[in-house]
């Protein structure tokens, strides 16, 4: 394959941890972002067991991808993320039953990001095992940081607290809408004008560079 | 359309695919299984204790519909954990409730302590009530305390309560079978109230039929 630009290795990983973000840019999976981003830790373990399915069904697409024919394609892929998705399901209720509960049925249904279809679909069907796992592990972190990013600021104005610790004076009080559903539409609202604003001003910074 | 499609790389791939799936998922479910009933056992070993301060053990004992105390502890009915002492004397019992709230059912774990008819201790087991408002119900330390030493005496013969377990206007509570309402979590507050009163007529006269079963259970202990 020729790209216009040939793909490095750090390029697959960083594309989408910023420039493809799949929440900030791409505002894929937008469900799971919601819904359990009320807390910094629900967020991040909710991103990284997303991130865990991801590199698995990546990964598996990759490797089995001359075996596939082009028809059955999305059944295959669909259960193989199912496989994933189970084995998380099971593995963060082996781990721990608090968390198991606070994510709820929000875990089965990584099964329906549409991040984890697209980049099979779009990527991994297409690529070597390598870039697969490259690209599955860029995404899954920028995943994951966005969903940090709106958890930690969630909790914070929500609760007072970060993972849990009161890092908020006592006199704070909470704004308990950070936290119910309206919260994350709030919050998502706000960073993707923050990120939208900084990308505009640094365009406008290089084609004044490039005008120069 | 031809039918010249051959079908056999789609069978060999979906046949495939499903059946290594399948392994895997068999595999990781019969390697995670133990932890997680471990888990569960000690949350619920957890909540137990919570609920009966003071026991050292406990054992789960399974009612059938009719309030029949059923040996095997497999089967399904109402579960109901009885909680010993260290020398193995019967404490209390932890009796598990669930009445539909605000958002969604709350699942409970109440104490009961026969020898005072007192429940002495309530747990929210699981509950989805608005964050803040209805989730009082597991923060809020002046409704807690309503049932550290909730008044549940029952009739001579033994088959109700004599006084039925009220919820009443916040801090309106003159007796000690009535129940402080919380301000802002007034549906929730009135259905941990309503659950526990429904299940305290149901069972607590079950579980005074059957004390000496219970009590018995501490004495040979499971260990």
């Amino acid at each position: 394959m020729t790209n216009p630009e040939t793909p490095s290795s750090t390029n697959e990983f960083m594309k989408g941890l910023w420039r493809e973000n799949p929440v900030f840019v791409q505002v894929l999976g937008m469900c799971p972002v919601l819904a359990v981003s009320n807390t910094a830790m629900n967020a991040l373990a909710m991103g990284l067991a997303t991130a865990f399915v991801l590199l698995m069904s990546n990964l598996l697409v990759s490797l089995l991808r001359d075996f596939i024919p082009r028809q059955v394609r999305i059944a295959s892929y669909i259960l193989i993320i199912a496989t994933f998705v189970t084995l998380t399901d099971y593995a963060i209720e082996a781990i721990s039953l608090d968390l198991h509960k606070a994510l709820g049925a929000f875990i089965s249904l990584i099964v329906a990001n549409c991040l984890i279809l697209g980049r099979a679909e779009a990527f991994a069907s297409k690529n070597g095992v390598g870039n697969a796992a490259l690209d599955a592990l860029g995404m899954g972190a920028g995943f994951t940081l966005a969903l940090f990013c709106l958890g930690a600021v969630r909790e914070l104005l929500g609760a007072g607290s970060l993972f849990g610790f009161a890092v908020l004076p006592g006199g704070f009080e909470p704004w308990i809408v950070m936290i119910l559903p309206s919260g994350g539409f709030f919050t998502l609202a706000f960073w993707l004008i923050a990120i939208r604003i900084f990308e505009r001003r640094r365009e406008r910074r290089q084609t004044a560079e490039a005008l120069q | 359309m031809t039918a010249s499609i051959d079908a056999w790389p789609m069978y060999r791939a979906l046949v495939g695919i499903g059946v290594g799936c399948g392994l895997l998922i068999a595999l990781v479910y019969v390697g995670t299984l133990p932890h997680i009933e471990r888990q569960r056992a000690a949350a619920l070993e957890q909540a137990v204790f919570a609920v009966l301060p003071g026991s050292a053990s406990r054992r789960t004992f399974v009612f059938d519909a009719a309030g029949t105390l059923v040996a095997d502890t497999g089967s399904d009915g109402s579960r109901v954990h009885a909680g010993y002492d260290a020398a193995g004397r019967l404490l209390g019992v932890a009796i598990e409730a669930e009445g539909m709230g605000y958002a969604d059912t709350i699942e409970i774990l109440y104490g009961y302590v026969p020898a005072d008819e007192r429940i002495v201790g309530l747990r929210v087991l699981a509950s989805k009530e608005t964050p803040g408002l209805g989730d009082k119900i597991e923060t809020d330390e002046r409704y807690r305390a309503n049932f550290e030493a909730l008044d549940v005496r029952l009739d001579a013969a033994g088959e109700a309560l004599v006084n039925p377990i009220a919820v009443v206007k916040p801090g309106t509570k003159s007796n000690a079978w009535e129940i402080d309402g919380i301000t802002g979590a007034t549906i929730s507050a009135q259905a941990v109230g309503n659950t526990v009163a429904a299940s305290a007529a149901r069972w607590l006269p079950a579980v005074r039929r059957n004390r000496e079963a219970l009590a018995a259970g501490g004495q040979h202990d499971e260990s």
